[in-house]
């Protein structure tokens, strides 16, 4: 494993740092966690492409990178920087982090209904850390997966979203996580737990953005915990700047009859990696995860979805649709794990790519491990081009070739667009996408 | 209309019902609300005719009839309606064709002339506007690929057709939205009349916020250990189940 | 599952095979046992040309160094394939009939009771069919009528001594005679079978069918189909299969070859329902079957439709070889497994030609003991810029004592081509069942309503006058599963 160097010990040293520092501080539960985090982490090293769940994915460029530790700079970002990308325009409850740390002058939170909280993690660890003791590391695995050991280890701040039992907030949560390297590539590791308690509802969006055109490194981890009979939709739009390197892992927890949707775009990146996983723990639970990639140069997604149905009678739904241009390459693997008890299991998978060049590519993998015997369970996978017979159709109508192919990328694309709830949001992908195309400005025009 | 006198049943010989009483009469909106495990769907299955669940004592009267006689699409054709709480899936099987062979199979037995494809059309169309459903939903396979919402409200529609004079609605609001729950209740509310019944089975109070209910029972381990009015569910709401059971433990449950 | 729903679909699931009846009729058949004479004999009995002869006793030799195969997921005790009869006809005073009225009562009454009068006043208008009994083909009906149209139909042995020239431009160009073991068997002492050919640009203007008939004991039945479409023609050809019930494994090792020309298309039908052996497994057909198309001209298209409801093994790919520019190979098949039944079944789909397209559609039914595996092949050629392949593969559980299986073999070698596969396993139950007994139907109508709404997108291909058959053979084949 060693052939690649790796600056594990930087990280080594580095906690002991932060061990140090921490030390007496609020959440003295965390401690142990982070400990045996780390200690983890030193036994793991990074993956490498002969581990199954890293087979397409070769994450030695971060594995080689010293990266500097992220200071929270939030100075140094002013708000109409953000403007358009981070949707401040929109009077949604809002947290910003800056290279890790909460920006509050960028923030704006308001009074929440009901008595649903929306704070900084760091700030409730040191005021209130019975709060997150419950739930916090309670359900992302860092036994198996390095980066999120090494977030446990490291993870200082992020949001804290708490919606109290039938509190229903309308408005959506915006997090916005905005990274500023230049010189010298640093990594943050943001950390975010979201708890809907029975019967309450609630929409919340994760918005990664990179302002600098250095290389940094983002090691995220957000955790929801999803209460009997509530409605969770969740949203992680990853904008991140053209040398940024992004990990995440979004870890839903489903309680009874409940029902949680994530969504996951992706834009930019150099290199991302999105774990999205589902516990579906309660009866009559729901999930859906939703997802789009547009991915160009030679920027590599890797989307790996893991849903394990736990209980009887949940339902999951998988789409997640990839567009393809230049070099870019595509990872798409779908597990799906039905324990013995879950009978009337109803899973459908679907992954849609669209190869725009013949240097593009796609790995698309579906993974079903059932272990009951009444249960439906559909997957399906498409790796096409474009249809050349309905490029002849439109151009022959008179569109130029590169208005007909934007024009059919946007088709194919809105399809996951569309099930995007918040309208703000929906229409700020729509433009970017316009953005992405050739020759998306007519398109926009014309519609 | 209903009658339940001390009604036990079991799966596979494990008691779930205990003895429940229950009066329903026409014209009125019931709601069973419990924990967990308490029986209440074991109550809506049974009285739909599930042959899974075996009742051991007990009987009870549908319209002066013997229910627990009669086989479910015996039920189904008398009236009795039941909303799933997991509304199933038939690949295949057009939603359209489905519901028209449902219907005037019930047609028939009330005596009246079954409906040809484009007159059931007509009737259906108007019921699917209560719901909010897509006329496009019809040529679909039953339930398949709707979501959780659609097959709720799928239910509400179908019961909406077949003018049930007995309507049960298994946890009809698990695992609904907010919009998803305003439709269902708005369905259920329209549907309500003086010649129909209604029993809404429920795991939280929510619902009822919607769906304003003349009786509320709670049902605890297979028995309903007290019934009162719409300020019951309020009161179950803030003290939870063990409180209510708590308190009542010593009075005889009554009905309505 | 529980009592009363068992009941009733029990008592609807258990049917009688109808078809179990023996025609006591004199044969003239050869001792069991395989060699090179047994072989000679059979080529001498019909009269053959030599190269017909070498031909088998290439294959035969060949056969010889070969081994059964094993991958498939089927069970079955070893065959001795020196104890079944490689011939055996009904006794005729002449070596063929010569038309309608010669051929014997007794075998016309045996059609009448499957359904297929051969008389042509009686028949079904618009379905030309040949009759084969065990070895040969005993009788083919509107064969004069197709020939006005040029169109050539009726047994494999006329063909051999009418149209030899086609017979050895065609024979093994599709399935080799040294292809598989089962194949190479044909090929080595292949009896009868049908012969189609049907001239450029005209469209066949009623449906070709063979109805095979297994009746003698210890026979195994081993026949051969070619289909010829010339240029811009048209043929829909359908054959069904019927045998008598017996304790004993009969073998059943057929060869079809498909061939399509330039613009031609051919769909070819079966619905099969050989005996599948009794409720305990005992005895019903081997089904070891070749079947394969060559799409060789532009803008061919060859398409398999499969309603497999018999036999006690069913081991069968029909497949397509897409060579011709924007050819389509289509596969629609139901498989139904009860009781003790095994089917390992599928399609088999190999893109050579540019825009060329597959279709594959399985429809696989387990129920009692029943096993089903389908088993797809799906393979792209470096020159085959833009194939399509759409493969759909959904199998049904009824009860949970029966197992179904799914292998898809997926190679892709051109990185234009578009490939969507979809796959689903459920169980029909006793919640569907109530969900519409709970809305007034009954039981009965409520297993029609599932089973053939989860067989919808096949029953579609067939032509109309077998699809209703299909539809009630499959309800037949399922009684008293449901539970």
């Amino acid at each position: 494993m060693l052939q690649v160097a790796q600056k594990t010990d930087d990280y080594l040293s580095r906690f002991a740092q932060l061990e140090a520092r921490l030390a007496g501080d609020g959440a003295t539960f965390l401690l142990p966690i982070r400990k045996k985090a780390i200690e983890r982490f030193a036994q793991l090293g990074f993956p490498t492409t002969r581990q199954e769940d890293w087979r397409f994915t070769n994450v030695a460029p971060i594995a080689r990178t010293a990266f500097g530790a992220a200071t929270g700079d939030g100075e140094a970002v002013e708000a109409q920087q953000l403007a358009t990308s981070a949707l401040m325009q929109a009077d949604w409850p809002r947290l910003v982090f800056v290279n890790g740390y909460v920006a509050p002058q960028l923030s704006s939170v308001g009074k929440l209904p009901g008595g649903a909280r929306l704070e900084s993690l760091a700030a409730v660890a040191h005021a209130d850390p019975e709060a997150l003791q419950q739930h916090l590391a309670g359900y992302a695995d860092y036994q198996d997966h390095p980066f999120t050991a090494l977030n446990t280890a490291f993870m200082e701040d992020g949001a804290y979203v708490h919606i109290p039992k039938g509190v229903y907030l309308e408005q959506p949560i915006h997090l916005v996580f905005v990274s500023t390297a230049d010189a010298e590539p640093v990594v943050s590791h943001p950390r975010n737990l979201i708890v809907a308690e029975t019967g309450s509802q609630a929409t919340i969006i994760e918005s990664y953005l990179g302002l600098g055109d250095g290389v940094y490194f983002t090691n995220a981890v957000t955790e929801i915990v999803v209460g009997e009979n509530a409605v969770i939709d969740h949203y992680k739009v990853g904008r991140e700047a053209q040398q940024a390197y992004h990990i995440g892992t979004t870890q839903i927890y489903q309680d009874r009859s409940s029902n949680a949707s994530s969504h996951a775009v992706t834009i930019g990146g150099a290199l991302v990696r999105n774990d999205i996983n589902t516990v579906l723990d309660g009866e009559g639970a729901q999930c859906t995860l939703n997802g789009l990639y547009l991915v160009s140069g030679r920027q590599h997604v890797d989307n790996h979805l893991r849903v394990e149905h736990a209980k009887p009678h949940c339902d999951s739904r998988e789409f997640f649709k990839g567009v393809l241009d230049g070099h870019g390459k595509a990872v798409f693997t779908g597990r799906i794990i039905v324990r013995k008890d879950a009978q009337k299991t109803d899973a459908k998978q679907t992954n849609m790519n669209l190869l725009l060049s013949d240097h593009a590519q796609v790995d698309t993998k579906p993974q079903l491990e059932i272990f009951a015997n009444d249960v439906k369970c559909t997957h399906g996978a498409t790796i096409g081009q474009i249809d050349e017979n309905a490029m002849f159709y439109l151009r022959s109508r008179g569109l130029s070739e590169p208005a007909s192919r934007s024009l059919m990328v946007y088709a194919f694309a809105s399809e996951a667009i569309d099930r995007i709830q918040p309208q703000l949001l929906r229409a700020q992908l729509r433009q970017t996408l316009f953005d992405w195309l050739p020759e998306g400005h007519r398109l926009q025009d014309a519609r | 209309m209903l009658e339940i006198r001390n009604l036990h049943a079991s799966v596979e010989g494990h008691e779930i019902l205990k003895g429940v009483n229950l009066t329903v009469n026409a014209g009125e909106l019931h709601s069973i609300m419990g924990p967990n495990g308490s029986g209440k769907s074991t109550l809506a299955q049974v009285l739909a005719g599930r042959d899974t669940y075996k009742v051991t004592q007990g009987e009870v009267l549908y319209e002066g009839r013997n229910l627990l006689e009669m086989d479910p699409d015996e039920r189904a054709r008398a009236g009795v309606f039941m909303a799933f709480q997991y509304p199933v899936e038939i690949p295949g099987v057009n939603t359209a064709y489905f519901l028209r062979a449902a219907l005037n199979s019930i047609r028939k037995h009330r005596g009246l002339e079954e409906l040809d494809a484009a007159d059931f059309l007509d009737w259906v169309k108007d019921k699917m506007k209560l719901v909010d459903m897509d006329e496009r939903l019809l040529n679909r396979s039953i339930n398949e690929g709707f979501s959780g919402g659609e097959k709720k409200r799928g239910e509400i529609l179908q019961m909406a057709v077949l003018e049930p004079k007995l309507a049960i609605m298994d946890e009809t609001d698990s695992g609904l939205d907010i919009d998803a729950l305003k439709i269902v209740a708005r369905g259920v509310n329209t549907l309500r009349s003086a010649d129909r019944a209604i029993i809404v089975i429920t795991h939280y109070q929510r619902v009822l916020d919607y769906i304003v209910p003349d009786f509320v029972h709670v049902l605890i381990d297979g028995r309903i250990v007290r019934s009162g009015g719409k300020e019951l569910a309020l009161e179950l709401e803030e003290k939870g189940y063990a409180g209510v059971e708590q308190k009542n433990a010593a009075t005889e449950p009554i009905t309505s | 599952m529980t009592t009363a729903t068992d009941a009733t679909l029990e008592t609807w699931a258990s049917q009688e095979y109808k078809y179990g009846f023996v025609t006591d009729i004199e044969t003239d058949s050869l001792p069991p046992g395989l060699n090179e004479d047994v072989i000679a004999l059979i080529s001498a009995k019909k009269n053959e040309p030599e190269w017909m002869l070498q031909w088998r006793l290439k294959s035969y030799r060949h056969w010889l160094k070969m081994t059964e195969p094993t991958w498939q997921n089927v069970h079955y005790p070893p065959i001795d394939y020196q104890s079944i009869i490689y011939y055996s006809a009904p006794k005729q005073d002449k070596d063929r009939p010569q038309s309608l009225d010669e051929v014997d009562p007794k075998l016309l009454e045996t059609y009448e009771k499957l359904g297929i009068p051969l008389q042509e006043q009686e028949a079904l208008a618009g379905v030309a069919v040949d009759a084969v009994f065990d070895s040969v083909s005993v009788a083919t009906t509107f064969k004069a009528k197709l020939a006005e149209l040029g169109i050539i139909f009726g047994s494999f042995s006329d063909a051999v001594q009418e149209h030899p020239d086609l017979v050895q431009k065609y024979l093994g160009t599709v399935v080799p005679y040294s292809d598989n073991f089962f194949a190479t068997l044909n090929s080595a002492v292949f009896t009868d079978g049908s012969f189609a050919y049907i001239p450029k640009g005209v469209r066949c203007p009623m449906e070709l069918s063979t109805y095979f008939r297994i009746n003698a004991l210890s026979t195994g039945q081993f026949e051969r189909t070619l289909i010829i479409a010339d240029e811009g023609s048209y043929v829909s050809y359908l054959e069904g299969c019927t045998a008598p019930m017996r304790d004993e494994n009969q073998l059943h090792a057929a060869v079809v070859e498909l061939i399509a020309l330039d613009d031609a298309t051919i769909k070819y039908s079966t619905i099969q329902n050989w005996y599948p052996g009794d409720k305990d497994g005992k005895g019903g057909i081997f089904n070891f079957v070749t079947k394969r198309g060559k799409c060789q001209g532009r803008n061919s298209h060859i398409s398999w439709t499969q309603v497999e409801t018999g036999a006690a093994i069913t081991w069968k790919y029909p497949g397509c070889i897409l060579i011709g520019d924007n050819s389509v190979g289509e596969f629609y098949s139901i498989a139904l497994t009860n009781n003790h039944q095994q089917a390992d079944t599928g399609t088999k789909m190999i893109h050579i030609g540019k825009n060329t397209t597959s279709n594959v559609v399985s429809k696989g039914i387990s129920a009692g003991f029943g096993q089903n595996t389908y088993r797809g092949m799906i393979k792209i050629n470096k020159g085959a810029d833009h194939a399509r392949n759409f493969t759909q593969c959904d199998s049904l559980l009824i009860g949970d004592k029966c197992g179904a299986h799914t292998f898809p073999y997926i190679e892709v070698k051109n990185s234009t081509a578009r490939m969507e596969h979809e796959a689903t396993t459920s169980k029909i139950g006793e919640d569907q069942m109530f969900y519409l007994n709970q809305r007034g139907i009954s039981t009965e109508d409520a297993v029609s309503m599932i089973v053939n709404g989860f067989c919808k997108e096949v029953f579609r291909e067939l032509p109309m006058e077998f699809a209703v058959e299909a539809q009630r053979l499959l309800e037949v084949s399922l009684e008293g599963s449901v539970g």
